[in-house]
């Protein structure tokens, strides 16, 4: 009954979802604004309708209705109530409906603030929200069916279908698959819909810069109106990401955070081409330079990020050699190349009237070094895009598969983010326009001189790896030009002001939020860099088999086996779990206890790492093996990795520059497009 | 003054500019076309790899194949992993023609005249390596006919309709 009604309510929704992009879409052309207001209130609607619809599922969820596919795929009847919930995003089918709902909700909000402000943009914007919205619709309702159910016919053959097939039974399961217990993780938990957030607001910023397209404003009023939805759809796709690095760290159990997978890289994708958008659109703000390129980049950020919901649910990629294709694969890539190419042809008709307002003049220029940071995200992107496709390419060329792994990733973007780093140590120093070498030297060679500090610092540490060396001197380097910079404003606005220095302090942030939260952000990213340098070039590790009371050796540390208990839990798994004791040069430090959980209902073994985290270094171990009895002994795997809580601690830095970033700014772009809101818009069509 | 200042100033940046961009061009794709010599890999079906024989051995490959549950064997003293896996299908479409994923890998471990690969691995035994998960190895082949895997995969489609990260094993 639930199901029939879900899926009912999602038809609606789809047919409401056409209505209001032919309504719009024919209100704007023929000028009659009745359409247009018939067409908002459809897309207001269509909030509701998917809610009910994800509501629904989610009631089927909790319920524990097996009859339904879904239900029987993602749920078990162990699985406490708040993992039941959140299963909707567990499988490909329900996720749809999510996004689906995501999208609703965000361009609700479009819709709800400030109608009056963006009339002339909003029914073009209309046009492309629901367009995605209809497409995502679309494969719930026709080829990922969450509401599809499990049906016996009269010869024992089950089948699925949506309605029942004359002559068949429900077949009700007692039980289902469950989710994954790889899965089960706090951080899988909020991982998915974080991303999901960054890729959907993304659409937004799109929309604008197509209705932009469509209407021929072509100047920054787009950028300036989705601004936040730009800087927020970032903050959610970074938090997504780290989630689930941090998510590989505890659970996946291979002592590292990323490994070049190509879902991963799916999912960075997106987040490469949309910070060189956040970088590039100041450039327009300031200069009215680069208004073509900032058009290709959200374009390319609005494919990628319906590529990367694609990957990251379908698992096509990963496996280009070997695993199934989705029966979604050729409508994703069908809607892609749709979007994609209608996109492109819209700029290519407005390409004239694109032109930059000035030019630049000077290499050292705040301009200058802007552009050089998108052409090496860009290229970084480029490498990624690369990488991943090189099978297709390959095959393509000489009819073999040849597949590239980690070390092309790391060895071909090790440079060009050495290359951001630098360029994120001169760019704040640059004037817009035009600077000199002199001016240049005149602001950076304070800063220069304390990262030289450094430097010698690590060369007397003993370390002679030259990457190392680098690395640590370009983050030394950054880090203090960020805050000299940073300390340099407050201490002028000190003195011309007369505030106290913390008041200062606090007012400068909040004056030029984009510039100072886009500060505390490249510090997270500095202390980020530690944490790479540190796991990528001083990771060491060890394993062995030990009996009871002996201890593993590494790098001064020592690992004592103590103990293991096995037992089963009552929701079904049984739990081996050691304990060791970890000391550091005879000193006694702390218990570990790594833990091997078997899901008897899955039968699927997780791993769970004994975790010591400090500033300074990550003891982490792995329950490899045990012996029956397990006096006789245990297999251990132990990783020492330096720094690497620094890429934790950096990541909650960025998280905290973004949100300042984010926060309504007092400055006055608002106030300027306000007024720009009352020209009357001659050039629409 | 300032305006011809400019003028004058113009080629010449715009010459600066086009070598500017011309090198970092260049830069990104030796980085990319040096990165992708350094390490490819060739990936190969169990049967292409029989087929092509001598000429692939001491070469870095990647094979996919379908695990046989009862060949998996452990030592946990030398954190030595031996498997055997059975020959699937490389291509997508024949895949999905001969019922996706999981059909094939099933098919793949009970049929007996299949070639099959034994493959030794050194490192922790991962949670998802069971019978019928899809392995990819990456490594070479040696001297006994053994493959020497120095990286592996796995991903079991039989459970879960969603896919998971893959949990990757690096030595």
């Amino acid at each position: 009954m639930v199901a029939e009604f879900g899926y009912g309510v999602l038809l609606i929704t789809f047919v409401l979802a056409l209505y209001g992009i032919g309504a719009s879409f024919f209100g704007v052309v023929r000028r009659k604004n009745g359409w247009v207001d018939s067409a908002r209130l459809a897309m207001l609607l269509t909030w509701p309708l998917v809610t009910l619809s994800a509501l629904s599922i989610i009631f089927l969820l909790v319920t524990n209705h097996y009859e339904v596919n879904f239900v029987y795929q993602v749920t078990s009847n162990s699985m406490p109530f708040y993992l039941k919930v959140t299963a909707l995003w567990g499988g490909q089918a329900g996720s749809l409906v999510f996004w689906s709902w995501l999208m609703s909700s965000f361009a609700s909000a479009v819709m709800l603030r400030k109608w009056e402000r963006d009339r002339e943009f909003l029914p073009w914007v209309i046009v492309v929200a629901l367009t995605t919205l209809a497409f995502f619709l679309a494969l719930a309702l026709f080829f990922e069916n969450p509401f599809i159910r499990i049906w016996q016919g009269p010869t024992g053959n089950q089948m699925t279908a949506m309605f029942q097939p004359a002559g068949t039974l429900p077949v009700i399961s007692p039980d289902g698959h469950g989710l994954n217990p790889l899965l089960r993780h706090p951080g899988m938990i909020i991982h998915p819909p974080m991303l999901y957030l960054g890729f959907v607001s993304f659409v937004i910023p799109f929309a604008f810069a197509i209705a932009a397209l469509v209407t021929g404003r072509t100047d920054d009023r787009w950028i300036r109106l989705t601004r936040r939805w730009t800087i927020v759809a970032w903050v959610f796709l970074s938090v997504g990401l780290v989630l689930g690095m941090r998510w590989a760290y505890d659970v996946l159990g291979w002592g590292g955070y990323w490994g070049w997978d190509p879902v991963e890289i799916a999912a960075l994708m997106p987040w490469l081409t949309g910070t060189a958008f956040l970088h590039s659109v100041m450039i327009q703000e300031k200069r009215g330079l680069f208004k073509r390129w900032n058009l290709i980049l959200i374009i390319l950020t609005y494919a990628l990020v319906i590529y990367g919901t694609f990957l990251t649910r379908s698992g096509v990629l990963s496996s280009v050699h070997a695993f199934a294709q989705s029966s979604i694969g050729p409508a994703f890539f069908g809607f892609i190349g749709f979007t994609f190419v209608s996109s492109v042809a819209l700029l290519l008709y407005r390409w004239n009237d694109l032109r930059s307002d000035g030019e630049m003049v000077s290499l050292l220029s705040r301009e200058s070094f802007f552009l050089l940071n998108n052409l090496l995200f860009l290229a970084i992107f480029i490498v990624c895009f690369w990488g991943v496709n090189f099978p297709l390419i390959s095959e393509l060329i000489t009819g073999q598969k040849v597949t590239v792994g980690p070390p092309f990733y790391t060895r071909a973007t090790g440079p060009l983010f050495g290359g951001l780093l630098l360029l994120m140590g001169i760019a704040p120093l640059s004037a817009w326009g035009r600077s000199t070498l002199k001016t240049l030297g005149k602001a950076i060679w304070k800063p220069a001189l304390a990262s030289l500090v450094i430097l010698v610092a690590v060369l007397a540490a003993g370390i002679r790896l030259w990457p190392a060396i680098l690395g640590f001197w370009l983050a030394s380097l950054v880090g203090f030009v960020t805050l000299y910079e940073y300390a340099r404003a407050v201490w002028a606005r000190h003195r011309a002001m007369d505030e106290a220095l913390p008041v200062a302090f606090w007012n400068l942030a909040g004056r030029n939020r984009r510039r100072y939260g886009g500060y505390i952000i490249h510090l997270g990213v500095v202390l980020m860099a530690l944490g790479v340098i540190g796991i990528n070039l001083f990771q060491t590790e060890t394993q062995g088999t030990v009996k009871q009371g002996q201890a593993l050796q590494l790098d001064g540390y020592s690992i004592k086996y103590v103990s293991l208990a096995q037992f089963d839990t009552a929701d079904g798994k049984n739990v081996a779990r050691a304990v060791l004791d970890v000391s550091k040069n005879g000193q006694f430090l702390t218990e570990l206890y790594p833990r091997r959980d078997y899901y008897y209902e899955s039968q699927q073994p997780m791993t769970i790492p004994g975790l010591r985290s400090t500033l300074e270094d990550d003891i982490y171990v792995i329950l490899v093996d045990w012996q029956p009895i397990s006096a006789n002994g245990a297999t251990f795997k132990v990783y020492h990795n330096p720094l690497v809580n620094w890429m934790w601690i950096g990541a909650l830095t960025f998280i905290l520059g973004s949100f300042v970033a984010a926060w309504p700014d007092r400055d006055p772009a608002v106030e300027k497009v306000n007024e720009s809101a009352i020209v009357p818009a001659s050039s629409q069509a | 003054m300032e305006t011809s200042l400019a003028t004058r100033a113009r080629p010449n940046s715009r010459i600066k500019f086009i070598m500017g961009g011309a090198l970092i061009i260049a830069a990104v794709v030796y980085l990319i076309v040096s990165s992708t010599q350094a390490s490819a890999q060739y990936f190969l079906t169990i049967d292409e790899l029989k087929t092509k024989g001598a000429s692939m051995r001491g070469q870095d490959v990647r094979i996919s194949g379908a695990v046989m549950g009862d060949t998996i064997q452990y030592d946990s003293q030398s954190l030595t992993l031996k498997f055997t896996i059975a020959n699937i299908p490389g291509d997508n479409n024949q895949i999905t023609a001969q019922g996706g994923l999981a059909t094939v890998l099933h098919a793949a471990v009970i049929d007996p005249t299949r070639t099959h690969l034994q493959v030794v691995y050194k490192g922790v035994k991962p949670d998802l390596l069971k019978n019928e998960a899809q392995a990819i190895v990456t490594g070479k082949v040696g001297e006994d006919g053994s493959f020497y895997a120095s990286e592996l995969l796995l991903k079991c489609p039989t459970k879960y309709q969603d896919a998971l990260p893959a949990q990757a094993s690096k030595k």
